[in-house]
């Protein structure tokens, strides 16, 4: 190990020699124009700044007390010294000017947000069909992956992947895209938006390897250590940046509903996620840090963090993306633009409050559980008014449910949005939550919103998406649209249904006394009645995956063959 | 007085009160007479400008936002 070490410094110090001496040719080079010389201005700092990262790196790597951090601090170094020879490459050559590019909207982030979702989708709909099974057959913990591929190291990976690269890909996409439109501008801030979108797949990386080598704080949600959260803030307030930087400078006098979404998720993620993190790094050399909130109160920040991370990373962010898409599906407004006004005040100022329901029968006191659980249940009004918004868009184009299934996907999933903010609240109330607590119903609660509303409303958003980025005149495949309708809606159903079973019947095994009042029930005879559930759930994931992707082939020949045979689906607007 | 205590008192009683009389307002608010014609008109704002952005300098934008409320 030592001696890899130190030629990995002897590397080090090789490299730096290299990089001062092309620098130097190339600065010598620079005096050629005065014109590049703001460019390279910028350029220079980049440089500085990439070449220090890059040596922090390899010093980290070097110094590393864990295995994830020194992985991490790998992919860094690599990062950073790519790039850094990338900018080298472009520092000193002349720029070729740029014509004004206000009056085009900044569409290639989005594209390439709307390829990293559907990537990211498959990946994290694939590890959670692959750890349903192993709950159901254990025997695949493999015993060779032990450590990296069982379930425990394996659920974060999913959690994460579904919440916040293919969620998290599908709202910066789209809400780059809505805000453009609704704003009547060009993105604010050029390439900062390039920024986002890379900085945000590099924490999805190391996020992602962190979970599989050990490197996870064990907050749900928030697993990333003090090293991934400080990158994440980082690329954070440049996405607020670019969203705030367009909506100021919009050309419509009207901040769009979609825009307020937006906003709101935006902005709340980012105190949530400060909130939750503040850490002490053990060591600045690894990833182990120490909260600063102990006991109880750790416990109620991490449940406000996670209840709002489903509050308005789930569904104020995915609201935004309803109150734009459908109506642009159905080609007409929404249902009342001020019944979606209410909907955003009363949605913001209760879900805030939402958090301590996931702690009945805790150290919590009974007077924050109760909190809790009331906010939970005054919450079903709100939900259920933009419910109520979303699909009465519809009223008069009803008959679009027939012969366009990218629409039936977003009334689907506004009714599974309807649904589950019944399930929640419901689930909230201390004495229900005494039996769904800690059981397999919780997962299919979590489900049937993210599968069913998250999900579906982002296939529909991509499927709306493609034709009009690609410039194609229609989606490849109506059929194929339906096909992914039918596999996803079957699926989720198996999953919701099996999980409701599995998870009342566990509820009732746990609480079973006998009439001396001993527990009927080992825990392992709760595990063991679950194995047909477990295999159905499984199947249903295994409907969900194959529907995405057939999604992305649907996709992929929208791009490569666009006016194909199938008529019907224009969904390019014609401009003014 | 604990900071907990008075913070717990202020917490539900007057932010309480302010957060709940500015909830009101909002509705109050969106109902106001004439508000139905400019909802009508921000409603409307995701089937304008769907492939281009709005003209730039001050002269068209105030043309812009002129042809944005028509």
């Amino acid at each position: 190990m030592a001696i890899v070490l130190m030629q990995i410094n002897a590397f080090t110090a090789h490299v730096l020699q290299l990089k001062l001496r092309i620098y130097g040719f190339h600065a010598a080079k620079r005096i050629a124009g005065d014109m590049v010389k703001g460019r390279n201005m910028s350029n220079y700092i980049k440089l500085i700044a990439l070449g220090l990262v890059t040596l922090f790196a390899m010093i980290a790597t070097n110094y590393a007390r864990d295995l994830a951090y020194q992985v991490h601090a790998i992919i860094v170094m690599l990062v950073a010294g790519g790039l850094f020879l990338y900018t080298l490459r472009q520092t000193g050559e002349a720029q070729v000017a740029t014509g004004s590019l206000q009056n085009e909207y900044f569409d290639s982030v989005v594209r390439a947000g709307v390829v990293a979702t559907a990537f990211w989708g498959v990946v994290g709909f694939l590890v959670g069909t692959f750890i349903a099974f192993q709950l159901a057959f254990p025997a695949l913990n493999f015993e060779w992956a032990q450590g990296f591929a069982n379930f425990g190291r394996l659920r974060p990976l999913h959690t994460s992947a579904v919440i916040f690269a293919f969620g998290g890909n599908a709202l910066i996409a789209t809400s780059f895209y809505v805000v453009q439109r609704t704003s009547a501008a060009r993105l604010w801030g050029g390439n900062l938006a390039w920024f986002v979108f890379w900085g945000y797949q590099l924490f999805i990386v190391l996020a992602a390897t962190g979970y599989l080598l050990g490197g996870t704080q064990s907050k749900e949600y928030a697993e990333p250590e003090w090293h991934v959260d400080l990158w994440l803030t980082i690329v954070w307030v440049a996405y607020l940046a670019v969203f705030l930087g367009t909506v100021i400078k919009r050309k419509e006098p009207h901040i769009y509903v979609a825009n307020w979404f937006c906003l709101a998720f935006i902005v709340t993620v980012a105190m949530l996620h400060l909130v939750n993190n503040m850490t002490i790094p053990v060591s600045i050399w690894g990833s182990k840090s120490v909260i600063v909130w102990s006991g109880v109160q750790d416990a109620m920040v991490q449940w406000w963090y996670g209840h709002n991370a489903v509050g308005f990373f789930l569904t104020a962010g995915f609201l935004g993306m309803m109150y734009y898409f459908v109506p642009k599906q159905a080609e007409r407004p929404v249902f009342s633009y001020k019944l979606s006004i209410i909907h955003f005040w009363a949605l913001i100022f209760l879900y805030i409050w939402a958090g301590p329901h996931h702690l009945h029968y805790t150290a919590l006191p009974d007077w924050a559980s109760t909190l809790g659980m009331v906010f939970s249940i005054v919450l079903w009004m709100p939900s259920w008014g933009g419910m109520i918004n979303g699909l009465m868009t519809l009223s008069g184009a009803w008959d679009k449910l027939r012969t366009d299934p990218v629409i039936r996907m977003m009334v689907i999933s506004i009714g599974f949005y309807g649904m589950s903010t019944f399930e929640g609240p419901m689930m909230s109330i201390r004495a229900v939550n005494s039996l769904s607590h800690y059981t397999d119903w919780t997962i299919g609660h979590v489900h049937s919103g993210a599968l069913g509303w998250n999900g579906m409303i982002t296939f529909g958003a991509l499927y709306f998406l493609v034709p009009v980025l690609w410039k194609r005149e229609r989606l490849y495949s109506l059929s194929l649209v339906s096909w992914h309708f039918w596999l996803a809606t079957i699926g989720i159903i198996l999953y919701a249904a099996s999980m409701w079973v599995t998870g009342i019947m566990e509820g009732l095994m746990w609480r079973e006394v006998d009439a001396n009042g001993f527990l009927v029930n080992s825990f392992a005879d709760t595990v063991a009645a679950k194995k047909p559930m477990n295999i159905v759930r499984g199947l249903g994931g295994v409907m969900f995956l194959s529907g995405a992707i057939i999604m992305c082939y649907s996709r992929w020949m929208t791009v490569r063959k666009a006016p194909a045979k199938e008529s019907s689906l224009t969904v390019v607007v014609p401009a003014e | 007085m604990e900071i907990y205590t008075l913070l717990r008192e202020f917490a539900d009683s007057w932010m309480l009160l302010f957060l709940f009389s500015f909830f009101t307002l909002v509705v109050v608010w969106v109902f106001r007479p004439g508000s139905s014609k400019t909802y009508e008109d921000t409603a409307s704002i995701p089937f304008r400008h769907v492939d281009a952005p709005a003209p730039q300098g001050d002269e068209a934008a105030a043309a812009a936002s002129k042809e944005a409320r028509t």
